[in-house]
């Protein structure tokens, strides 16, 4: 059970059981927004260069159809690129699925087509007005006019930091959110690789540790550096006073294998032991 | 306590029923990746009930499993297979038919206090554009953008003004003109309905500007006589253009109005509801509005004959005013 912290919401699917989603931070949702631009302009220049070939090898006999492919071409990049990728079965453009990402209504319906289109018409208030007022030209006198305009923008702009769900103006027209959906291999049980000589522990030695620390020596031995592993071995032999000798991997893993063993019998028993301090 | 790790009973619990997970996942791959089709019968049959038995096994890994990778390999996989199994939609030609067939013209009927003040807004821009430049031609300048004009100006000749009303062109350049014409206007219809959302106030503003250049260039054109050939240019394509910004403000005024006045429910769950409707006009806008470059870049520039321009003008009023208010073929009882 990861976790609860302030993006996660709950979501209880028709069958009953709360998938807690986990909601999208401003810094994701940003990010993924911008490799798909970097997308959409690499896209762009590939056309361009791609209808100027052809124009060239037809001889220019061809350039008005290939300047209207452009203009049309770079309409549907700009308006439909979110909304094609967003509409298909995994809800998310190439910068969110980077990102695991999805678009997800706020209610659980299906996500609608009018959903999505809402949510990227929108983007025209979000990025087009601001960056229309920063590269229009101020005078002295429109200073003034410009810097409440900015203002006004900036509310739009950075509307997702400040409400608690990280909508962004779109989401809020549509009913959507943004959450984390990503795709998680599954990893071997390492309880299942302690193996060779056996070591065993006490029941007082196991009663040191809670289930966040159990979490945390997963974590080392999944990552299985040397040295970390080293000082955790340490300490944790150190605390519930075991002798040194063993290799610290497989004594951590002879750990691990016994401390899960322990707490989840007594998860049986209804005991959920949260840490060390939890007695 | 010396019993080997492997009776571990969240590990004989994983390894029962791992088999499963895993079926499913190959399942959500295909899915995922756009592989719907390559479904066979039996593992379309058995996606619901792996569904569900991930979902029991989420329950049930966190209530009786420490092992965090497992639990969150197992959240994952169910909510990917959530979206799988409840976000199945129409197939996307059934969804599209069904667009024109019913949601467009019953939503464009159940905005029609909305249609109609944008529709005001227009009318009144274009009567003060008209008012003020026959008053005054200098106004004329302040209601268009220098540049924009090209010469159609209160000084200009009415030789040059007929002309620039039954100028021939041939076929080239036609599709081109007119696809600039789409993009440039639907940019414009996106951006009113999405200025919606700043209390409607802009998309007003919007409205009524483009009204008052309507009206200021009818002004010089009634100034030397053209009046009516001048309409038979404008309203050949802006019958669907300028019912299709209307619409635009309209669906903008919607979300406007729901931000200020969410009624019954929560100004969220309002603002969601008015969203998705005001979408569904704005996606057939953008059709509107391609129809409407068609009819400008192509239709105008061969037929020159003002009637034959009204005469199309006239249709396209009928096309639309009988799809989106007389056609009852989509309208829900009471929409």
């Amino acid at each position: 059970m990861s976790e609860p912290n302030a993006l996660t919401r709950p979501f209880v699917t028709p069958e009953g059981v709360d998938l807690e989603l986990e909601l999208a931070a401003a810094s994701e949702r940003m990010t993924a927004f911008l490799i798909d631009v970097v997308i959409i302009t690499v896209a762009m220049v590939a056309f361009t260069l791609a209808l100027l070939f052809v124009a060239r090898l037809t001889g220019f006999r061809s350039a008005e159809a290939m300047v209207v492919l452009w203009v049309l071409g770079a309409f549907v990049l700009r308006c439909f690129y979110f909304v094609f990728f967003e509409q298909s079965a995994r809800a998310a453009t190439p910068g969110k699925r980077l990102l695991g990402l999805r678009v997800v209504m706020r209610d659980g319906s299906p996500l609608s087509l009018d959903a999505v289109f809402a949510r990227n018409a929108m983007r025209e208030l979000e990025i087009f007005v601001p960056i229309l007022f920063m590269a229009s030209q101020a005078n002295q006198v429109q200073a003034a006019a410009e810097i409440a305009a900015l203002v006004w923008c900036g509310v739009f702009v950075f509307f997702p930091v400040f409400n608690r769900d990280r909508l962004r103006i779109g989401d809020m027209v549509a009913g959507t959110w943004v959450v984390h959906a990503p795709k998680r291999v599954m990893e071997p049980d390492i309880a299942s690789q302690s193996g060779g000589r056996a070591i065993t522990f006490t029941r007082e030695q196991l009663d040191v540790y809670g289930i966040k620390e159990l979490a945390v020596l997963e974590e080392v031995l999944r990552k299985r550096d040397p040295d970390v592993m080293r000082a955790v071995a340490a300490r944790i032999r150190a605390k519930i006073g075991y002798p040194d000798g063993d290799p610290d991997e497989a004594f951590l893993l002879a750990f691990y294998a016994a401390l899960r063993k322990h707490l989840e019998s007594r998860l049986l028993l209804g005991k959920r032991k949260r840490d060390k301090y939890d007695r | 306590m010396n019993e080997a790790p492997l009776t571990l009973k969240s590990h004989r619990f994983r390894m029962e029923r791992e088999a499963d997970w895993r079926r499913l996942e190959e399942i959500l791959d295909l899915v995922e990746t756009g592989k719907r089709r390559e479904l066979t019968d039996s593992e379309i049959i058995a996606l619901p009930v792996l569904y569900r038995s991930a979902l029991s096994s989420l329950s049930m890994a966190r209530a009786i499993s420490l092992d965090q990778s497992l639990i969150s390999y197992l959240s994952s996989l169910a909510t990917r297979a959530y979206f799988c199994v409840y976000g199945t939609r129409m197939h996307l030609m059934h969804r599209i038919a069904r667009f024109f067939a019913r949601d467009w013209p019953a939503t464009v009927f159940g905005l029609w206090r909305e249609t109609a003040v944008a529709g005001a807004l227009v009318l009144a821009g274009v009567l003060a554009g008209f008012l003020f430049t026959q008053a005054s031609p200098d106004w004329f300048y302040s209601f268009l953008p220098d540049g924009m004009t090209q010469g159609r100006e209160p000084g200009a000749t009415t030789a040059y003004l007929r002309q620039t009303l039954f100028e021939q062109h041939g076929p080239s350049g036609l599709a081109f003109f007119a696809s600039i014409l789409f993009s440039h206007n639907a940019q414009i219809a996106i951006l009113a309905f999405a200025l919606g959302f700043a209390c409607g106030l802009p998309t007003a503003y919007l409205l009524f500007e483009n009204g008052l250049s309507l009206g200021a260039l009818l002004a010089v054109y009634a100034d030397h006589g053209l009046g009516v050939d001048f309409m038979g240019w404008i309203l050949i394509h802006g019958v669907t253009e300028l019912f299709a910004v209307i619409l635009a403000g309209a669906a903008g005024f919607r979300l406007g109005w729901t931000l200020v006045f969410p009624g019954e429910e929560t100004r969220a769950v309002a603002l969601a509801r008015a969203g998705r409707t005001a979408a569904v006009v704005m996606i057939g806008v953008v059709v509107m509005l391609f129809c409407a470059g068609l009819l400008e870049g192509i239709a105008r520039q061969l037929i020159t004959n003002t009637l034959a321009r009204y005469g199309i003008a006239a249709l396209t009023a009928v096309v639309w005013f009988g799809f989106f208010y007389a056609y009852r073929g989509g309208r829900r009882v009471g929409a």
